[in-house]
């Protein structure tokens, strides 16, 4: 056996990825299912409560998170190809769209709490209930969401650091590869949000 | 070496091709949730979502070029999803 000649093995960490994202996305099915429920025993309140939620704002994170995707399989393709420098700053692209994402995100939720539409606002507890499970689902699942987000984040960060120290590399770019597949899911997961709450309604 | 036991390099043109096909499929599910004479609205963005799912997973997340191994347990995931949330969902629809 020769150690040099070891190629590191990709399919292994990918499997484990793959069995982690499963998990993610029970997860957020649970929540999908309750929405789905509460969808068809409150259809007009829902249509209601939707009307409150603006297009413009959820349409320019979903463009974002998009891109951000993009810019995340680009980073995988550099590295691939043995380009770690041109991988980091199209992960620096990725962690900045992240940050645009949660600047928005930031600006819905704050002018939702001044007119104080909120779990358990002032606002919010005079509505009927259809529109209040509607705003507490958007709460809860736009939150979930947001808190992997920065997660994602963290992970960008960290597989940065990784590839300048050289344990990420073109050899060796499992690492990255899950990071981009964790990110991807942030994505897909968005990709049902938006529709479900800002144009479904 | 087999080819599934590496990782394939997806060309930078076909992630941009992706990435294109993603913006128009955003752009038509807005435009289509303005359209307040289409009574499907909710299958329509469905459908849209569930393209840009699949282009996201097969391209962006390689599904693709994946081994039969992940490729399998995907579709095993996916078909449990479908279970718990159909079931569930018809069996509150029709109580």
């Amino acid at each position: 056996m020769n150690e040099h000649a070891r190629t590191h093995d990709a399919e292994t960490p990918r499997i484990g990825m793959w069995l982690f994202l499963f998990t993610e996305v029970l997860l957020f099915g649970g929540l999908f299912l309750l929405y789905a429920v509460y969808l068809h025993r409150y259809p007009d309140a829902f249509h209601l409560a939707g009307q409150g939620l603006d297009r413009p704002h959820g349409a320019l994170n979903t463009v974002v998170l998009i891109t951000s995707s993009l810019s995340m399989a680009l980073a995988v393709t550099a590295l691939q190809q043995g380009n770690g420098r041109a991988a980091q700053r199209r992960l620096l692209v990725t962690l900045a769209l992240a940050l645009t994402f949660l600047l928005v995100k930031y600006f819905e939720w704050s002018s939702h709490i001044h007119e104080g539409i909120y779990p358990q606002g002032p606002e919010l507890l005079k509505l009927p209930p259809g529109e209040m499970i509607f705003f507490n689902l958007y709460y809860l699942m736009t939150g979930l969401h947001a808190v992997h987000v920065i997660i994602g984040s963290g992970v960008i960060l960290f597989t940065l650091h990784k590839i300048s120290v050289g344990s990420v590399n073109a050899d060796n770019p499992a690492f990255l590869e899950n990071a981009g597949l964790y990110w991807h899911l942030v994505d897909l997961v968005w990709i049902y949000l938006f529709p479900l709450f800002y144009l479904v309604v | 070496m087999t080819s599934h036991e590496g990782s394939h390099i997806v060309p930078l043109r076909v992630n941009w091709y992706v990435y294109a096909a993603l913006l128009a499929l955003t752009a038509l599910t807005v435009a289509v949730a303005y359209m307040h004479f289409i009574f499907l609205h909710v299958v329509v963005a469905l459908v849209v979502a569930t393209a840009k799912a699949a282009l996201v997973m097969l391209y962006f997340m390689h599904l693709r070029w994946a081994s039969k191994t992940v490729i399998a347990m995907v579709l095993t995931m996916v078909t449990l999803l479908a279970i718990a949330i159909g079931f569930t969902f018809f069996d509150v629809a029709y109580r």
